[in-house]
């Protein structure tokens, strides 16, 4: 029989918190993270208590009151007698519109740019070092304001298309006015429409769905279907036998068929903007304000996002490149089969800040009177009801909330073309 | 944002400071404007960001105008100088703020007394210095010649003011459709108005006389007749500091009884030393103790007055008919002359 003896059990002593170096970060870590809970309930405190004593408790209440205010741009039927939630929600909608406007065409640019900026022609090279140079430069509030003056002073008021000899004249076969109070396009209409759907009744959030909208959705869908199906079954012929059955025509008349068809039923016509009192009637409007902050967004970003690219495109290695040259590959063929899917992955990371700071850049819109959440929420209903805090603070959510699905479907995009690791 | 933090029972920390909210919120409530005034020795006064006539830079960067000498006014009675004021420009959607925030202690800009703003924001309107109204101003030759006839203008208007929502009302209520483009401020919309990217401006019908004052050719551009609003513009100041909120009215009420009591700048200082009017002699400070009252010295009113002048010569040196403004006196005359200007007696 063996005893056995337990090694001394080691006694916990409250000094070890301090003195131990197994305890001692943890120590410190909980008390730092206690005095920023102090600190900022100290802060929340301060601040309810000073609002109370101002006789101005937090208080949501008045959303449901009549905005009185009428907005320009509304996506969703509105009028000054809607809610202020209504109100702020229309700004967010303008502030979604601009800031994807934006997005897609600061990519465009600035992958063009950023291309073109490792040029070997120098004249090319050279001019899109400036244009990066002269945007990035310049703070983006004044290229918004300075685009804004520049379609207010340069462009023709509707008066100018006026009479006999007018000093300006429609463009594109006199569809397109373009003027100072922004474009206006034709716009699709239908002779035979399938209506609205109204969804959400007569709530602050109600909208109406266009039934036509949702058909040509769901016509496109099924022919794109189909023509991914018959691309699919080239691809099995083409795997088995070797010979591609020429598929092109077929796939043409798959999507271009069905839609001209569903167009024919429902009586597609185009409205044309016409001159009618002070301003043009008809068409769709894409107002100043929102081409002013559009451009200059785009612009500015797209001198970051062609940085961004230059970058992502020097990170390939030449290697890489003449690779691709000693196998025949076009100097095109290079770009947009070898070099851009692989920079692609260290492009995608920073383009994801470029998008969400072009998304907040979007709040200058009130520099031009673009009514955005901002404008809206941040603007006239914090003026008219003196909730500052309330309106900062949802609109910081707003922001919040927008930034983080961008950041999400970004971070989504990039898992999906990162090089995968096996 | 920051604030003015004057909070005495609060720790003053750099850090928190900083920190916007609550800027907002120490600034705010806080008792005890006047001392904190004759502390610091200069009133910050919130006025537009440039509206020729009242409140603007003039060539040598001194401000000046109708609202401007409001804010001189008192700071001459509270401080006995004139010059003792920093002027602080606010917009029409910073100035609710700046004023809640502490960042100026009164707001002297063209603001309309509203119920909502007096109850609601929790502000004190001190008294009227401008009785107006939201009118129209258009190009001559676009022919118009009734507000009613604008169905489908654009308008230009004045972001986060009671004109936005009189204007909704105004072409809601009569059934016809306009765009509105909102503009942050006097400067943009008049650049916008002038190179007819809006059909219309609408403001206070004084601020369009001011504004079109300053064009080119002002005699191309009519106000149209209809006025849709009244729009009782005076100078405010925060809620629950009633001796503050005293001062500036009584400030304001000196300068008007000045005008009606026959006290101008010229023979003020032979007023002052006595007159046969008791109600003279109390406000000009020889008789009685209204100064000591409002916890000013004796002379404050003869201060004020000395500053500007009474309400009538600040009215006609700075938007009267002889000046490019040209606002008759209208409904701001003195209630003898048929006006609705009526201070209340100094006893």
């Amino acid at each position: 029989m063996s005893t056995l003896t337990d090694p001394p059990k080691e006694q916990f002593r409250l000094s070890m918190l301090l003195y131990d170096t197994r305890y001692r970060s943890g120590t410190i870590q909980v008390i730092a993270m206690f005095g920023f809970m102090l600190l900022a309930a100290w802060l929340i405190n301060n601040t309810l208590s000073n609002l109370a004593a101002l006789g101005k408790p937090i208080d949501f209440g008045f959303f449901s009151e009549p905005a009185g205010y009428d907005i320009n741009q509304r996506l969703l039927e509105y009028t000054s007698r809607d809610s202020h939630l209504r109100a702020a929600l229309m700004g967010l909608l303008n502030t979604l519109v601009v800031a994807f406007l934006g997005c897609i065409t600061a990519t465009i640019l600035g992958v063009i740019i950023g291309v073109l900026r490792l040029s070997s022609n120098w004249l090319v090279a050279r001019l899109m070092a400036v244009y990066v140079e002269l945007f990035r430069n310049v703070p983006v509030l004044l290229w918004i304001v300075f685009v804004m003056a520049i379609l207010i002073e340069t462009l023709p008021a509707p008066r100018a298309f006026r009479g006999e000899n007018p000093e300006a004249t429609m463009s594109l076969a006199d569809s397109v006015a373009v003027t100072n109070r922004g474009v206006y396009i034709p716009e699709p209409l239908f002779s035979r429409s399938l209506g609205d759907a109204h969804l959400f009744g007569e709530s602050s959030l109600r909208f109406d769905v266009s039934l036509d909208l949702m058909a040509i959705l769901v016509v496109l869908g099924l022919s794109l279907f189909a023509s991914i199906k018959i691309r699919q079954r080239a691809d099995r012929i083409q795997e088995a036998t070797g010979d591609r059955p020429a598929t092109w025509h077929v796939r043409t008349a798959v999507v271009v068929v069905p839609m001209a068809i569903l167009l024919a039923v429902l009586g597609f016509y185009l409205g044309y903007p016409e001159l009618k009192g002070f301003n043009f009637k008809g068409g769709t409007h894409l107002r100043n304000s929102l081409i002013a902050l559009w451009l200059a967004l785009s612009l500015y970003t797209a001198a970051f996002i062609a940085e961004i690219v230059r970058a992502g495109i020097m990170a390939i290695s030449k290697g890489q490149t003449e690779a691709a040259e000693a196998l025949g590959l076009r100097s095109n063929k290079i770009m947009s089969l070898v070099v851009l899917p692989q920079a692609l992955r260290v492009i995608i990371p920073p383009l994801i800040s470029n998008y969400l700071n072009l998304t907040k850049n979007s709040s200058l819109a009130i520099a031009v009177g673009y009514m955005d959440i901002t404008g809206t929420l941040g603007g006239i209903t914090m003026n008219q009801t003196g909730r500052e805090l309330e309106c900062v603070l949802l609109l910081m959510l707003v922001y919040l909330a927008i930034s983080l699905t961008i950041s999400g479907i970004m971070n989504w995009y990039n898992e999906a073309v990162k090089l995968k690791e096996r | 944002m920051a604030g003015y933090q004057e909070e005495v029972n609060m720790k003053k920390s750099v850090l928190l400071g900083a920190m916007a909210f609550a800027g907002l919120a120490a600034g705010a409530a806080s008792a005890g404007t006047l001392d904190d005034v004759k502390a610091r020795g200069k009133l910050n006064c919130g006025v537009t960001v440039g509206l020729v006539g009242f409140a603007a830079p003039n060539a040598n960067g001194e401000w000046e105008g109708f609202d401007v000498a409001v804010c001189r006014a008192v700071a001459a009675a509270v401080l006995g100088d004139s010059t003792a004021v920093e002027f602080v420009p606010t917009t029409g959607k910073t100035r609710f703020t700046a004023l809640a925030s502490g960042e100026i202690d009164m707001l002297a800009r063209n603001t309309t007394w509203t119920f909502s703003r007096d109850v609601d924001l929790k502000f004190e309107f001190t008294g009227v210095n401008y009785y107006d109204g939201q009118g129209f101003m258009v190009p001559k030759d676009l022919g118009v010649s009734s507000a009613k006839e604008l169905d489908g203008a654009t308008v230009c208007i004045q972001t986060g003011t009671t004109t936005e929502l009189n204007l909704a009302d105004f072409f809601r209520s009569n059934n016809i459709s306009y765009e509105p483009v909102p503009i942050e401020t006097n400067a943009e919309a008049q650049q916008q108005y002038l190179a007819g990217a809006c059909d219309v401006y609408t403001t206070d019908a004084s601020g369009l006389a001011a504004t079109r004052a300053t064009f080119d050719d002002p005699g191309a551009h009519v106000l149209l007749p209809e006025i849709i609003s009244k729009e009782p513009l005076g100078p405010l100041v925060r809620h629950g500091d009633n001796e503050w909120g005293d001062v500036v009215r009584w400030t304001l009420n000196a300068l008007v009884s000045a005008e009606e009591l026959g006290i101008t700048s010229a023979n003020l200082s032979e007023m002052s030393a006595g007159t046969e009017n008791p109600e003279i002699n109390r406000l000009l400070g020889s008789e009685g103790t209204l100064g000591e009252m409002l916890g000013l010295d004796a002379t404050w009113a003869q201060k004020a007055i000395a500053s500007q002048g009474n309400y009538g010569e600040i009215f006609a040196k700075n938007i009267g008919e002889d000046t490019p403004v040209g606002l008759a006196r209208g409904l701001n005359a003195q209630w003898t002359e048929g006006g609705l200007l009526y201070a209340p007696p100094f006893r």
